[in-house]
């Protein structure tokens, strides 16, 4: 289609330019900050251009805030995330869909209604269950009256606990608990073809064996998109773990550094120390937008629609 | 959404479904069952378990001016920024729409900030916004005390909007260009065959036909500035100055485990999850009903 539009395409340029302005600038200024000394960075307007402080700036703020160990942990985290989230996603949408049992649709409902609730509007009973996962367990037996039961027989008192507060299970667990993924997975199975499913019982494929040589080749992409959009979503997550880590030495994630590294009102304002320290924490989820750009875009619109 | 062709076997069914339904129980069911219970229970303060008290924990939130103060500054912060987000998102999607020469490379750039995590984001705005440093302190020595979101609640409110709303335009500009994309061209053709030039097919196109992906994203913005404004607070103004920029959860956060007040906490936790879901609901609601035009 060919319109000549000379007044119209002039506006558009300056609407993105300025749009790429807005995207841009605060990232570029956080990069020419990070290469700046102490004067340097609390001069205002800043200089648009970088100094020459770049990589004594980083080295600096990666003994100080131990961001070596700190990246391996949210690296770490995020991984088991994404992992977790894409087998065990699968599995359930396996089950819902390629079978008929008792009770399917409420358990496709049941974890279906997650998706309305993020963790952070329940944040504080979660507490109390990572505090205590088996505590529900505790519960239950208490009320029905079996740990009474159990004492009566054994003469122990049942004391169920297994604490996920300082731990990578902590970390990870409440992050997969939920839809995301299962509804993906689901959507995308339905369209595969009943014949498909016929054919490889005919050639005598049991469930398992349909599940791993047809099913998870087929859904190779799906599963690239959901592991790209959970790793950001992990590697990004900030309340969640500001509660469950106190032992913030061994288990604090990158992202929770960066409070430390707000410069305080009675100390010298380091800025340029700051801004080295959020180059570092933002470069991976930055990175994986660049360059996966298809996956990530992919797995974000498929995820939440 | 029922198979013609399944596999009949029940306990390989509940076994592959259980790790999921197991997770979303612990972490998700007993959760916000705890919290109704918190809710409606006081702890006693010499020990021996909780009270029912009924709609108690209630009706102190609902008489304490605080409260009502952080509803007031989460309400101006959710409208705000959906709306500014929402405008610019919209602005950069039906440019890049139009194709120009470079659009791929815009679209490429235009996507960084959401990638950048929330509190990292609150940082560098809190940096470049700063009253002493950064990017407008130099207003200061003209006009001195003219900028300074460290004492001025509203300044402050300002900042964490900005610094929210630049990477959720980044969020709704990518939904929005998505469903212009998937607009059939053939319905574009036609209507510049008709007459109507790129403005006009806007206006009377493709905003019509975006409306499913404008409400999604309306329902998603408005949640979301509850949910995902904590990192941005906690690390730009730390709900001040004098709690003019204490939101929802900041402020759960800060009763419950700061304060230890978890009835409190939870009382409040509820009222959100009602909030949330009644947007969530009102979302389905619609997306049942949407226009469809492929």
């Amino acid at each position: 289609m060919i319109e000549r539009t000379p007044i119209l395409d002039i506006v558009t340029q300056l609407i993105l330019l300025l749009g790429l302005v807005i995207a841009l600038v605060p990232l570029w200024l956080v990069v020419v900050a990070a290469s700046l000394n102490l004067q340097e960075v609390n001069t205002s307007p800043l200089p648009l251009l970088p100094g020459s402080h770049l990589i004594e700036n980083l080295v600096s703020v990666w003994q100080r805030g131990d961001l070596g160990w700190k990246l391996f942990n949210s690296m770490l985290v995020a991984t088991l995330v994404a992992a977790g989230k894409v087998f065990i996603a699968a599995l359930t949408a396996f089950a819902i869909v390629f079978f008929r049992w008792p009770l399917r649709m409420l358990a496709f409902w049941a974890i279906f209604v997650t998706l309305m609730l993020p963790l952070e509007v329940r944040i504080v009973p979660t507490y109390a269950v990572a505090a205590n996962a088996l505590g529900p367990l505790q519960t239950i037996l208490e009320v029905t009256g079996l740990a009474r039961l159990w004492q009566l027989a054994t003469g122990v008192e049942l004391a169920l606990e297994w604490n996920l507060l300082n731990s990578y299970t902590g970390l990870v667990l409440p992050l997969v608990a939920t839809a995301t993924g299962t509804f993906l997975y689901r959507q995308y199975f339905l369209t595969i073809p009943d014949e498909l499913v016929e054919a490889a019982r005919m050639d005598g494929a049991g469930p398992l064996r349909f599940f791993r040589d047809i099913l998870l080749p087929l859904s190779r992409t799906n599963m690239a998109a959901l592991a790209t959009i959970m790793f950001l979503y992990a590697w990004n997550q900030y309340l969640w773990p500001l509660l469950v880590t106190t032992d913030r030495a061994n288990y604090g994630t990158a992202v929770m550094q960066l409070r430390q590294l707000i410069p305080s009102m009675f100390s010298e304002p380091e800025w340029n120390i700051a801004m080295a320290g959020t180059l570092i924490v933002m470069a991976p989820p930055l990175l994986v937008v660049m360059l996966m750009q298809r996956w990530f875009v992919r797995g974000l619109v498929a995820t939440e629609k | 959404m029922d198979k013609r062709a399944w596999f009949r076997n029940t306990p390989l069914a509940l076994a592959l479904a259980a790790p999921q339904l197991l997770l979303v129980l612990l972490f998700f069911y007993w959760p916000s069952g705890a919290a109704l219970y918190w809710a409606f229970t006081l702890e006693q303060p010499w020990g021996g378990g909780n009270v029912f008290v009924g709609l108690e924990n209630f009706r102190t939130i609902f008489g304490d001016p605080l409260y009502w103060n952080s509803v007031g500054r989460s309400v101006v912060f959710a409208l705000a920024s959906t709306l500014l987000a929402m405008t610019l998102g919209m602005l950069l999607a039906l440019a890049v729409d139009r194709r120009l020469k470079g659009h791929a490379g815009f679209r490429w750039a235009l996507i960084w900030p959401y990638a950048i995590a929330a509190p990292a984001a609150g940082l560098a705005f809190r940096f470049l916004l700063s009253p002493e440093a950064g990017m407008i302190a130099y207003l200061n020595h003209s006009f001195p005390g003219l900028w300074n979101p460290i004492v001025n609640g509203w300044q402050a409110m300002l900042l964490i909007i900005l610094a929210y709303s630049w990477k959720y335009v980044a969020y709704n500009f990518l939904f929005l260009l998505a469903g212009l994309q998937s607009i059939p061209k053939s319905v574009i053709e036609a209507a510049a065959m008709d007459g109507a030039r790129p403005l006009r097919r806007m206006w009377d196109l493709q905003l019509p036909l975006l409306t499913p992906t404008i409400f999604f994203l309306l329902v998603v913005n408005l949640t979301d500035s509850f949910v995902d404004s904590f990192g941005i607070v906690d690390l730009t103004t730390e709900g001040g100055p004098n709690k003019a920029t204490e939101l929802l959860v900041y402020k759960i956060y800060f009763d419950g485990f700061k304060g230890l007040d978890y009835s409190g906490a939870a009382a409040q936790s509820i009222i959100l999850m009602i909030l949330v879901i009644a947007l969530t609901f009102i979302q389905f609601r619609f997306v049942e009903r949407r226009i469809h035009y492929s």
